[in-house]
Parts: C-alpha cells; structure tokens; sequence
C-alpha cells in the first residue's frame, strides 16, 4: 500500500502544469471557445506530438506508451485546472477506452496506433435526446440487413461529435429494451447518413454536438463486442471516461480556489484585504476542504481504473468508484466555482474575467456523465436494494 | 502508488483477526462494541483487564518503537491492526490516551527517567492516563490556561493549583498530564510547562459532567497544590506549548483508520434499520445514505494520502492532512443526523426510562461534540485558511495583563 505519486508521475503532473500554462492560458482558451472547431489546431498538434498524452494508455504493441490511469488522471487534473480545449478527454477517456474495452483485435490495430501518432481524434456517441447517462439512455436503433446493419435514430451531447474523426456509437434493436438489445458500431466521421452539428452550449470550453443517424449502413466489421450485447462494455467505458472527467473537475476546482484566494489576498475594502475577512477565510477553508477530499477520491478511483486495465482485487469496485469519484466531485466543483464568483464579487460577473469560465464549465462537466444525484441513486442500488423487496412496503 | 495490501500483510491481517476472534471470548464477549464515543463509561474494570489481555498478546502500542516495548509495525500493519480490531467490534481502548498521547510525548520529549518510569506501565496495560489540556476559560483559546504550577523549593516538588474540564477517563486513570503555567506574568503561550501528575493525591478532586446523553464519560478535575515530582516536568519551564502542540500532532495517527472502521459499523447499522423499516425506499434518505457512504469510503484514502506522505515528521501537515479533521467530525455528526432520521418517529423513543438510549441514539446526541472538542469546525476552518491557504491571521488584541 502506498497512496502516493512516484517520482516520475511526479514528473508527468509537473511537466503539463508547466506545458498548459504556457499553451493554456486564458487568452489561448477565449481564442479556443470562440473557434468552430472549439480548439486550435496548433495546440491540440503540440499535444500529440510533443507530449504524446493522446498515447498516455494505448498498450505499447498498439503504439501507445503503455502508462497507467493514475498518469492520466495526473494529467487530466492540469488539463482541468486549465480548462485545456482540446479533443483529448473525447480521444482518450471516451474513444481510446471504447477500443480498448470493447474494440476487437482487428480494431485496435487498425485504430490505436492511428490514434497514438496524433492523426485520429474520435468520441463516443450514446446519448439520445431523453438525456439519461444509464442504458435507458441508448435511443438510437440497429436493424440487421443482410450481413450488414441500418442505424437511425438522434444523439445528443456528443463530446467534440461534429470534429471527431471517429466515432463509436451505441445503438439498441429496435423494438428492445433495458440492458438488451444493446452494440457499439465504429463509424467514419463523414458515414453516408450520418449529420452532425455543434450545439451551441453554456460552457464554451467543451464542444458538444447532435448527431443524426439516417439509414446509416454498417458492416458487421464495424460491429464492437456482441451484437446486442455489448452493455457492460459500454457501461465500463462510461465508468472509466466518467472517472477521467472527475479528474478534470478536481482541476477545475483546484483553480477556482486558487484564483479566489489570490484575488482576496489583493482586493481591499473597508481599508483590509477581503482575505482577511474570517467570512471568507471560511469559505476558502470549505473549498480547500472539497478540493483535498475531491484529490482523495480521483486517485482512488484511479487506482480503481489502473487495476481494471492492470489486473488486480480493486478492479471489481470500478462502478462504485465511478460513482463516488463522480458525485463528489461534481458537487465539489460546482460548489467551489460558484463561491469563487463570490469571493470575486463584481468582476466574478463579468465575461473579462475567467471566473465564469470556471463556473459555466463547472456545471457542464456536472451534467455530464450523470450529475451527483444520478451516481448517489446508483451507490444506492448498490448499497440498499439487493434484498429490499422481502422489506416491509 | 497503490492501493493493495501485500501478501505478508494480508498474512498478518489474518493473524490479528484470528487472534480477535479466539480471545474476544469468555469474560470479554460481552465488551464487543462498548467502550466507544458515548458509552466510555461502561464496564471500566473489564476493559481495563482487557487491556492486560492485549498486552500479554503483543498488542499495545503496536506503532512504537521496540526498544520502547512496543511492536514496531510499519504503518501498512498499523492500518490492518485499527482496522481489524474496529472490524471485530473490540472494546474502545480505556489505554487510548497512554498508549496514542502520553506515551508518544515522552517518547519525543521526556527524559530518559521519564520514558523508563512511565512507558512500561502503559505497554502493560496496567497505567492508564488522562489528559489536562482544556480549562473553563481555555477551550479553543487553548493557550489562555489559568492552571499555575509553582516551584516549592522546600519540599522541592512542582505544586498545581486550578481547574481542568472535559477530562475523560480522569476517575478511571492512574496519571494525569497537565498543562499550567510556570510563569505567572506570562500570557498566552508563553511560560507554560508541561507536567505528569499522580492522580490519586489528597490535591486532586475528579467531578464527574452530565452530558447531552445523561451519562459521565467526561470530567472536571480539580487542582489544589496538588504534588508533582521535579523531575516530572516534560521539557524545560516555559517549554510547555511545544510539548502540547506536539502531542496535538499524535491525535492524527494511524488511528484515525480504526475510527473510520468504527463509523463503518455505524454506517451498516443504519443500512440494516432502513432496509427493515421501508426508510430505504424514500429518495432523500437514499441519496444521504449513498453520500455517507461515498464520503467515508474517501475518507479512508485520504487518511491512506495522509499516512502514505512524506512529510509530517517535522510537525508540518499535508493539505490532506490539514482538512481531515473538520472531514470526519462534519461527516459524523451529519451521519448521527442521517441515524435518527432512518428512524423516524421510533428513533424518538428510548430502551427504557429514565434515559436509556440505544447506540445509535447515543451516538445521534454524542456526535455533536466531534465537531468541537479537538479544535471546532470554526477553528479547524481558521488553521485550513491560513497554514494551507497563507490567509491572513486573525488579528488578536493586545494581551492584557
């Protein structure tokens, strides 16, 4: 047992604080949110061939460096931290994990090593328009034809859909049901049939996208796991992305208390800096408090992760991991953005701030993947419901 | 980093298991999940002999050195030890403040007189200590203590005269440490020492504190030229904050993991009344039930941050370490809030008059002192904002004097 980063995570946290500052500051990411695409090519290029983050987990046969998730939550943290606009978290925690999980041997070697070089970006596509995160979320249909398969239907919230080079997307048999009925399909961004475009969204810092699907034609080839029974792996992709994205919020919310406190440390009224203010030394404290605890819970689940890919007891705990990294965490960003607006005080209104960069990106991420309330009811389940039916009504 | 125990401490994990499980018996079956917050009063004697029980076994003061007596474990086994002993509902530990405060100090900062005079009685269990910190007018504002020592050089013995409160165990414990002012221009903390005293003298009077749950864990312990050896002071005169904030520091051990095995137990106690009377189908109660449990399953990696980490020895905390506290005292009182809401309308009757409370009742009421004995929330929020954030200090008033 030993619950801290070695020397060379040490290293891969402290060489992307230094690269994201440089490449992320405020000025870079009001250029990124202002863009179509939602990022700047040149970044996301330095990403890929100089840091190489996009091969971080990609095993090395495939290309990739072969680090674990521990690394990537390190790195995910900073890329928080600095609301990084870039199709990374979609590429990797989404689209690497979906081909490692569920992609067949084939698959990966055709996709994998592409993605590791920097010359592929891709996503995972599975939510419709009802806007669940669970399997009731999976709207869109399959219908065999011939050898091949018809896919229609709408999905929404796409992380970087409308730039996604590839796309995995989950489609249940139409006519099915709950858990069954359920395949991932591997789909060329520009599939005959297939439309996207940008939604326009409140936080401007992650680009998401509606995606249509008419009478797209697939082969069995471009099929991921069983046909119609490919929900656990899709279930444990979402667990892993889900734990990713907690790692951003983690960083997000490490900046949003840093900024506060720095900014309370200047701004003076009533002849004191507002630091001074036990008021506010409070608030910090409370949010000082969420972000450790928020620190806390990702390297766990991280560790969880690790051992999924790694081999090892934790392994079996992923969704609850999932789950309890991702309600505290949406929580505590949340909580932590919203007080820094107020410690900030009327420039926390304002757009020339990045205050509200933080807060509007803070509930984004919230949403997404399920908010706090969603993963509290499924450790619930989980907790209370294997023999509640022989309870008292 | 990682998670996992090795296989020789999965090994040993075993052995304190099954030696829980083989000596847990007899006499001390019924000690199983007695003795802790709000039931420390109960069935002193036979704690006190379990306490000579652990020791024949090797198991006191398990983190210690060897050369001291104690067992020399790393901290993984630490952590396993806690763990095990809350996980088979062991008594709580009537040696605690020996074996977690006392014997740590003088280890750090006694004598060679002292830690041989002192450190057996506590690895044997047979020497049990209180502790004299708080005082009517110094609860947070620990260093306004008013308790003078005065050095009589006739007799040559330190003598104490003034009033400790919220000292628990203080009529079942053999010593007392106490912290008074050797300098009586002194303020704050300045000019305080550090003492050991013996309890049974004609100069020290223990009155027992009702508290919130009826009963008396807690004690008010008075001094009046109550008798100290000289060499018994811990530290020079005037050295007495040192020693108190240092042994402030031992409150943060591998301890903690043992208490968080204990809330799990009061955790599982609540998921077994809600799934029996129907509280675990109310959506509310379901979402507090999954947050308590997220959070204290956190709780334990956190303490695992903090124990893992390499600084600490030299007295500075981690931020992990910093936050843990004002953690676990919120997270616990919102649990005892979480109890008697599971038991709705029956949580509100008691097992018998005149005021017999069940544990989780117990612990409903007796939660509300984790978040102020130890530093309070408001405290613990001050010492985050400025030794984790560089806020600025609150600003004090001119001493008076």
């Amino acid at each position: 047992m030993d619950f801290s980063f070695s020397d060379e995570q040490l290293m891969i946290r402290d060489t992307a604080a230094a690269f994201l500052a440089e490449v992320s500051g405020s000025a870079a990411v009001r250029r990124a949110m202002a863009s179509e695409a939602g990022y700047e090519a040149a970044v996301w290029e330095r990403i890929s061939t100089e840091m190489y983050w996009q091969a971080l987990h990609i095993p090395e046969p495939f290309g990739g460096l072969g680090l674990g998730y521990v690394e990537l939550a390190a790195i995910l943290e900073q890329c928080g931290r600095r609301l990084l606009c870039a199709p990374f978290f979609s590429t990797v925690c989404l689209g690497v994990n979906a081909l490692l999980v569920a992609g067949s041997e084939v698959q990966k070697a055709e996709y994998l090593p592409r993605i590791a070089e920097g010359s592929l970006t891709a996503t995972l596509a599975y939510t419709g328009i009802g806007g669940h995160w669970d399997h009731t979320a999976v709207e869109a249909t399959w219908a065999r034809e011939g050898d091949d398969y018809l896919l229609n239907g709408e999905l929404r919230y796409v992380a970087d859909g409308h730039t996604a080079q590839v796309l995995v997307v989950a489609a249940r048999e139409a006519g099915s049901r709950g858990e069954a009925g359920i395949s991932l399909f591997l789909l060329p961004g520009d599939a005959a049939g297939l439309s996207r475009a940008r939604l326009p969204t409140m936080d401007q810092t992650r680009r998401q996208a509606h995606i249509s699907l008419d009478h797209v034609r697939v082969t069995a080839a471009q099929r991921m796991g069983g046909e119609g029974s490919a929900w656990p792996q899709l279930a444990t992709i979402i667990d892993l992305a889900t734990i990713g994205l907690a790692a951003e919020q983690l960083g997000a919310a490490q900046q949003a208390l840093d900024m506060s406190v720095a900014y309370a440390m200047e701004r003076v009224q009533f002849g004191r800096t507002i630091a001074s203010f036990q008021a506010t030394k409070h608030k910090a404290a409370d949010m000082m408090l969420q972000v450790e605890v928020a620190r806390s819970a990702v390297y766990y689940a991280a560790c969880v992760a690790q051992e999924y890919f790694g081999g090892g007891p934790l392994a079996a705990e992923l969704a609850e991991a999932a789950s309890i990294v991702k309600s505290y965490c949406s929580d505590a960003c949340f909580s932590c953005a919203s007080e820094a607006l107020q410690i900030h005080g009327g420039v926390g209104f304002t757009w020339e701030y990045d205050v509200h960069l933080y807060f509007k990106r803070a509930k984004g991420d919230e949403h997404f993947l399920g908010n706090g309330a969603y993963h509290r009811e499924r450790l619930a389940r989980l907790l209370l419901d294997a023999d509640l039916a022989e309870a008292a009504p | 980093m990682k998670l996992s125990f090795s296989p020789a401490d999965e090994a040993f994990r075993a052995e304190v298991a099954s030696w829980l499980e083989a000596n847990l018996a007899g006499e001390f079956a019924a000690l199983r999940g007695r003795g802790g917050p709000g039931d420390e009063h109960m069935y002193p004697e036979e704690r006190k002999r379990w306490e000579q029980k652990l020791a024949e076994g090797g198991w006191t003061c398990v983190g210690w050195p060897e050369q001291y007596g104690g067992r020399g474990l790393s901290i993984e086994q630490q952590v396993i030890f806690f763990e095990e002993y809350a996980r088979a509902q062991a008594p709580g530990r009537v040696g605690h403040i020996g074996e977690g405060l006392a014997g740590p100090t003088l280890i750090a900062f006694g004598s060679e007189a002292q830690k041989k005079k002192y450190l057996p009685g506590i690895v044997a269990g047979t020497e049990l200590w209180c502790q004299g910190y708080s005082e009517p007018g110094a609860g947070s504002d620990l260093a306004n203590v008013r308790t003078k020592a005065r050095f009589d050089e006739a007799s040559g013995k330190w003598r104490i005269t003034g009033q400790k409160v919220w000292t628990s165990l203080a009529h079942e414990s053999d010593y007392i440490f106490v912290v008074a002012r050797t300098d009586p221009n002194s303020v704050a903390h300045r000019g305080l020492g550090f003492f050991l005293l013996k309890m049974d003298q004609p100069g020290i009077e223990v009155r027992p504190i009702e508290q919130i749950t009826g009963t008396c864990e807690f004690n008010e312990v008075f001094f009046d030229e109550a008798e100290c050896d000289a060499q018994d002071i811990v530290g020079a005169p005037g050295e007495g904050w040192k020693v108190a904030m240092g042994l402030l520091g031992f409150e943060r051990g591998v301890s903690t993991l043992g208490q968080q095995m204990a809330f799990q137990n009061e955790l599982d106690e609540i998921v077994a009344i809600a799934k029996t009377n129907g509280a675990a189908r109310d959506p509310l109660i379901r979402q507090r039930i999954a947050q308590a449990h997220a959070e204290l399953k956190i709780m334990r990696y956190n303490a695992m941050r903090m124990l893992s980490g390499q600084s600490g020895g030299d007295g500075s905390l981690q931020r992990e370490a910093l936050i843990y506290k004002l953690f676990w005292a919120t997270w616990h009182r919102a649990l005892g809030e979480l109890a008697i809401d599971v038991l709705g309308p029956e949580g509100q009757v008691l097992e018998g008059a005149p005021y017999a409370l069940s544990r989780l009742q117990s612990m409903y009421l007796f939660v509300r002192s984790d978040t102020i004995y130890g530093g309070t929330n408001e405290i613990q929020k001050n010492i985050i904002a400025e030794r984790g954030l560089g806020m600025p200090k609150e600003a004090r008033p001119e001493p008076k004097r």
